[in-house]
């Protein structure tokens, strides 16, 4: 048994992103850390609220911190692990959020009677912080058993781990911290100039068209500088450069598609965790077997 | 373009509104364009980012409220990490969604959604977020 650490996977983890929430799971599992999944938690509602007037959006957020309260007093650790990156950006903005505006807090402490107020000692972060602040890299060098060589990967942060400032995880205008971990799976990096620009986000429901030219755009770049893959750690930037492939495909002939993969499969992968039951490929529209083939 | 500006915006009732609700100065912003030019949806808008400040401080909220501009928007917060008096556009077209939609207007209809079964719920939840009451 690994050590115990509090893990809030997400809606989408539960289904369509089977693939990010095993590889992240089963990988920390290697590195000597059990997830252990946040009872009771519900849906943190992605977007996070920039209504100043307002505390609608802030309600199920600090909702699970408090769960993250109780939780993490009977394990003794006050870390909440997220890997979705709007998880993990809704999380920590709501957290920072109450923890500056005292009255805001109070408003929602009043408002859920039932709970515990929040004390504001929960540490969100997110998985690529855990791995380069808590277990250290070196650590995730010693288990790499197949490295990843002649692999061309380009990251791509969007923008959720990135910005506002007060969440970022690395540099917002040049992150490194997707490179370093590559690098250590023994993976090319490829320097990938447009890895921290937006997808199109939610515009994929009502305004796929949009979202069709921002996946053209990024692919083909990434393309251009010589990935086999885009990896990154959000379910929504995934669906967008894996399904808008199609929009794009129709829009512009001489699109090539890419496959997408969770910056999480690459790291099961180098572990030698070759298994579908922690890959999951059947949820990706274009899929990377054929590119990964040499290390499954 | 040529306007006329009729009444002082500072007094402008549905300004004073979106700056409340943003939390934002919108008469700080000096017209720098640098929120515009990093803007990855600015090809897909018919109002630019800094001139959502523009027809701000002339108190012309009608063009805004009729404009594509705020619904393109895709709160990726690339203009606000960068401007240089630390303006949150993206708060600020957050407001100008939210004076509509708290007119209990639903700028996207949930049951109208195509291929609702392959759209993952983050995208779901996200977008009714963003455009509905
Ligand atoms: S960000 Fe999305 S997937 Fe993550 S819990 Fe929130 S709504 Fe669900
Ligand atoms: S889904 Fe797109 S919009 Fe969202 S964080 Fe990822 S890159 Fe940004
Ligand atoms: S970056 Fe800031 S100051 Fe410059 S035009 Fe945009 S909002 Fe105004
Ligand atoms: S938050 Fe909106 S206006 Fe600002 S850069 Fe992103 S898409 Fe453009």
């Amino acid at each position: 048994m690994g050590k115990k650490v509090m893990f809030y996977p997400g809606c989408t983890l539960k289904g369509v992103a089977k693939n990010l929430e095993d590889s992240t799971v089963e990988s920390a599992r290697v590195l000597g850390y059990d997830l252990v999944e946040l009872p009771g938690w519900t849906c943190c509602g992605a977007v996070y609220g920039l209504a100043q007037d307002s505390v609608k959006f802030t309600i199920a957020n600090v909702r699970n911190l408090i769960k993250a309260q109780n939780f993490g007093k009977e394990i003794g650790d006050n870390r909440l692990l997220a890997v979705c990156s709007m998880c993990y950006n809704n999380l920590k903005r709501a957290h920072i959020d109450v923890m500056k505006n005292r009255d805001k807090l109070k408003t929602l402490d009043l408002f859920m009677d039932e709970e515990a107020n929040y004390e504001g000692n929960i540490n969100v972060m997110h998985y690529l912080q855990f791995l380069k602040n808590d277990v250290g890299m070196d650590k995730v060098a010693e288990m790499v058993k197949k490295p990843l060589k002649g692999l061309k990967v380009a990251p791509y942060y969007g923008c959720l781990l990135l910005r506002p400032d007060e969440v970022a995880i690395d540099d917002r205008e040049d992150p490194h911290i997707l490179e370093e971990l590559f690098e250590i799976l023994g993976a090319e990096v490829v320097d990938y100039p447009l890895k921290n620009e937006c997808c199109g986000s939610y515009h994929t429901v009502d305004k796929k068209e949009i979202v069709g030219e921002r996946t053209y755009k990024l692919v083909s770049v990434a393309k251009g500088m010589g990935a086999d893959v885009i990896a990154t750690s959000c379910p929504l930037c995934f669906f967008n450069l894996d399904k808008r492939q199609e929009i794009a495909k129709q829009k512009h002939s001489e699109f090539e598609h890419m496959p997408i993969v969770y910056f999480t499969q690459l790291m099961a992968i180098a572990f030698g965790l070759t298994s579908q039951d922690v890959l999951h490929f059947d949820k990706h529209y274009i899929s990377p077997e054929e590119v990964l083939q040499k290390w499954l | 373009m040529k306007y006329t500006i009729t009444k002082d915006p500072h007094e402008d009732e549905r300004v004073q509104k979106i700056i409340e609700i943003s939390g934002q100065n919108i008469f700080s912003c000096y017209q720098c364009g640098r929120c515009s030019s990093g803007c990855p949806m600015a090809e897909f808008m018919d109002v630019l980012p800094n001139q959502v400040f523009m027809f701000l401080q002339e108190g012309d909220v009608d063009t805004l409220l009729n404009a594509k501009t705020p619904w393109i928007c895709a709160a990726c917060f690339t203009c606000t990490v960068r401007c240089p008096v630390g303006l949150d556009l993206a708060a600020v077209m957050e407001a100008i969604r939210e004076l509509q939609l708290r007119k209990n207007y639903d700028y996207v209809d949930p049951y109208k959604v195509e291929d609702r079964e392959e759209l993952p719920p983050i995208a779901m939840v996200s977008n009714f977020r963003k455009f509905t009451p």
